[in-house]
């Protein structure tokens, strides 16, 4: 049945996959085994994004199929099981002036299914509270997303701003997003740029040392 | 005895929408000399995009948006709301900028006429953005809900009407308690109960505020459009149109409920895109029959590379943006379309146009390999990176638009231009690119 379960989630089947779900339920399985079947299928579901024969549409419907699932079994959990282990956190958001948000949450849904604690500031972040959530969750990586050509300031700004804050040493910083490119990376002193979504999952898993 | 206008063939109409870009109608010319340089540089895309040898590469620099404003020492904020400043800004870009082309300032929406309906489809300066924002941006949301298909396939305006104008017009919240308009027949009573609702009515002067603003704001555009005209600058697009899937994915559903709907309900995609198909055609058709140059832009959006597959895109863009495209080639249109993102693999799709009749504008995809794949069948655009004409040197710049001409500009059919359009940067780096095309875009 787990088998069966992971294969429908990776292949996207949503009425096999959520008749399967609740007669795991029914039959009073453990719900914490659907939630690791839950991650080993979306372990699939980015390996083939990254293989070019999943698109954005697969990565947003595995989205929302996981969601379904999970309002389905979250009822059944115990508080405590809830919680699976992070390798890290990692701080992400759209520049100053910004309000693209479509690749940010896509970013951040990556993330956070391969493991990562991610805390998003949402869209149009100012520099201060980048710098404030650097200090507050310590997180050694940071995620900055933009779509626009003024973005390319922004972004530099808010590196310069963490080099003022004596942060930026500690800190591994990755840019993506619409117009950004390796040369908009050297403009803004960032350390890697990534081209989507399963980019900046590989940056995540190279600074945090994951194979 | 002469043919009517339904009776020619594309290419006839072509030719006639082409003579009437270089002859406009009502157009008196500052001197012979700007009459001359309008003629050549109209010649100059007309060559490019019909494929053929122009006297030299046509340019069009990335600074035609939103530039103006910040290269005036202004910004968006000020002239969305003081024409006057916005006059000053987009004159000193005409006459500092000896350019192959000119776009006055209809991309700087009138700010009075957003207020006054209360517009919630886009953030601007002061309005859910900074002040010193240099652009105003879309807001992505759900602006139709999944169940309401069959009710925007069934009757369009009814439902931008009473359904969707609602909610993005904060002004038109009340006229989702009228009645189709359709209700009035024969000799109405009730029927006008709704229009005496205050809320309604509040909706009502709302428009005609914004229409009234509008009025002002055109005069303004009007005046710097007709003084580049008469200078000898001629325009290059004189009208938007989208894809049905864009329109549905950016407009109304919103990136996430499009995706989901292509699995989700595939069928009510297609009915719908085949449905606003028509109404994009129509609406493009009629501002060009309103202006001179006979082009019709199209910014594409969500079937780049990274948006979809080959197959999602061949089955749910590809389509319906055909029948787009073609409807305007067969009126005698040259549809731009600005490949936002990258093509590069649409490339064995994307040339399947009559000869010489579309241009394909690139942003980041290979434009070699484009060249190579459809540069026999399409005029290519593009693509100085934005990145480098935001933060390179003119001497970058300039060497970029070196190997572009020499390779794209091969044979004819290519107009050199930037990725996207930038609404900051340095001046000389758009100078740069004219200065490329006149040392190393010359056909002998």
């Amino acid at each position: 049945m787990s088998g069966d379960f992971v294969n429908l989630m990776a292949d996207l089947k949503e009425e096999e996959l959520l008749a399967l779900t609740k007669k795991r339920l029914e039959a009073k399985e453990d719900p914490q085994k659907i939630l690791d079947d839950n991650t080993k299928a979306m372990a699939i579901v980015g390996k083939r994004f990254a293989g070019g024969e999943y698109f954005l549409p697969e990565l947003v419907f595995s989205g929302e199929l996981l969601k379904q699932v999970m309002a389905l079994v979250t009822p059944h959990l115990k508080q405590s099981s809830a919680k699976a282990k992070k390798i890290g956190k990692v701080v992400i958001g759209t520049v100053a002036g910004d309000i693209h948000d479509i690749g940010l949450n896509i970013v951040e849904f990556m993330l956070d299914v391969n493991g990562y604690d991610v805390t998003s500031l949402g869209v149009d972040v100012p520099v201060e509270k980048f710098v404030q959530a650097m200090k507050d969750t310590k997180s050694p990586v940071l995620g900055l997303s933009g779509f626009l050509t003024p973005a390319f300031d922004a972004m530099k700004e808010t590196v310069e701003a963490l080099e003022k804050a004596g942060l930026r040493k500690d800190i591994k910083i990755m840019i993506g997003g619409g117009q950004m490119d390796d040369e908009v990376r050297k403009y803004a002193k960032a350390d890697a740029f990534g081209k989507d979504a399963m980019a900046a999952v590989s940056l995540a898993n190279k600074w945090f040392g994951v194979k | 005895m002469e043919k009517t206008w339904a009776e020619l063939s594309p290419s006839q109409k072509r030719e006639e929408r082409f003579k009437r870009w270089l002859s406009p109608p009502g157009v008196t010319f500052t001197s012979p000399q700007a009459e001359k340089l309008y003629k050549e540089r109209v010649t100059r895309f007309i060559k490019a995009f019909t494929l053929q040898k122009p006297d030299r590469v046509p340019c069009i620099l990335p600074s035609m948006g939103l530039y103006a404003a910040s290269y005036a020492g202004t910004n968006l904020a000020t002239v969305m709301y003081d024409f006057d400043e916005m006059k000053r800004a987009w004159r000193k870009v005409l006459h500092e900028f000896d350019a192959d082309t000119y776009v006055p300032p209809v991309l700087v929406p009138p700010g009075p006429s957003l207020e006054a309906i209360d517009y919630k489809l886009y953030k601007w300066p002061g309005h859910g953005l900074s002040k010193n924002t240099l652009s105003y941006q879309a807001v992505e949301s759900e602006w139709m809900k999944p169940d309401e298909y069959d009710a925007l396939i069934r009757d369009p305006s009814d439902f931008w009407l009473r359904t969707y104008l609602p909610r993005v017009f904060g002004a038109f919240k009340a006229f989702t308690q009228l009645q189709p308009w359709t209700t009035f027949e024969e000799i109405p009573g009730a029927t006008f109960i709704p229009f005496g609702n205050p809320e309604v009515q509040a909706g009502f002067n709302a428009i005609m505020k914004a229409g009234t603003e509008s009025l002002k704001w055109i005069a303004a555009v009007g005046e710097v459009a007709g003084e580049a005209m008469a200078m000898g600058f001629p325009g290059v697009m004189s009208a938007l149109a989208k894809a049905p899937f864009d329109t549905l994915g950016d407009t109304l559903r919103g990136t996430q409920g499009i995706m989901m709907d292509m699995f989700q309900r595939p069928e009510k995609v297609h009915a719908a895109m085949e449905r606003i198909a028509p109404i994009a055609i129509n609406t493009a058709i009629a501002s060009v029959n309103n202006a001179a140059a006979p082009i019709v832009m199209m910014p594409l959006h969500k079937g780049a590379d990274s948006f979809m597959s080959i197959k999602q895109y061949e089955t749910f863009y590809w389509p319906t943006f055909k029948k787009v495209v073609m409807a305007f080639v067969n009126e005698g249109i040259t549809p731009v379309l600005f490949a936002e993102g990258s093509y590069n693999n649409r490339l064995d799709i994307i040339g399947d146009f009559p000869k010489g009749t579309v241009a394909w504008y690139f942003d980041q995809t290979d434009i070699f390999k484009a060249k190579e794949k459809i540069g026999d069948k399409c005029c290519i655009m593009g693509n100085v990176p934005t990145s480098l004409v935001m933060t390179g040197t003119p001497q970058q710049v300039k060497e970029h638009c070196r190997k572009l001409i020499e390779v794209c500009g091969k044979g004819g059919g290519y107009v050199l231009s930037g990725g996207a359009s930038v609404d900051e940067g340095n001046p000389e780096n758009m100078r740069a690119m004219m200065a490329a095309v006149r040392e190393y875009g010359v056909y002998k």
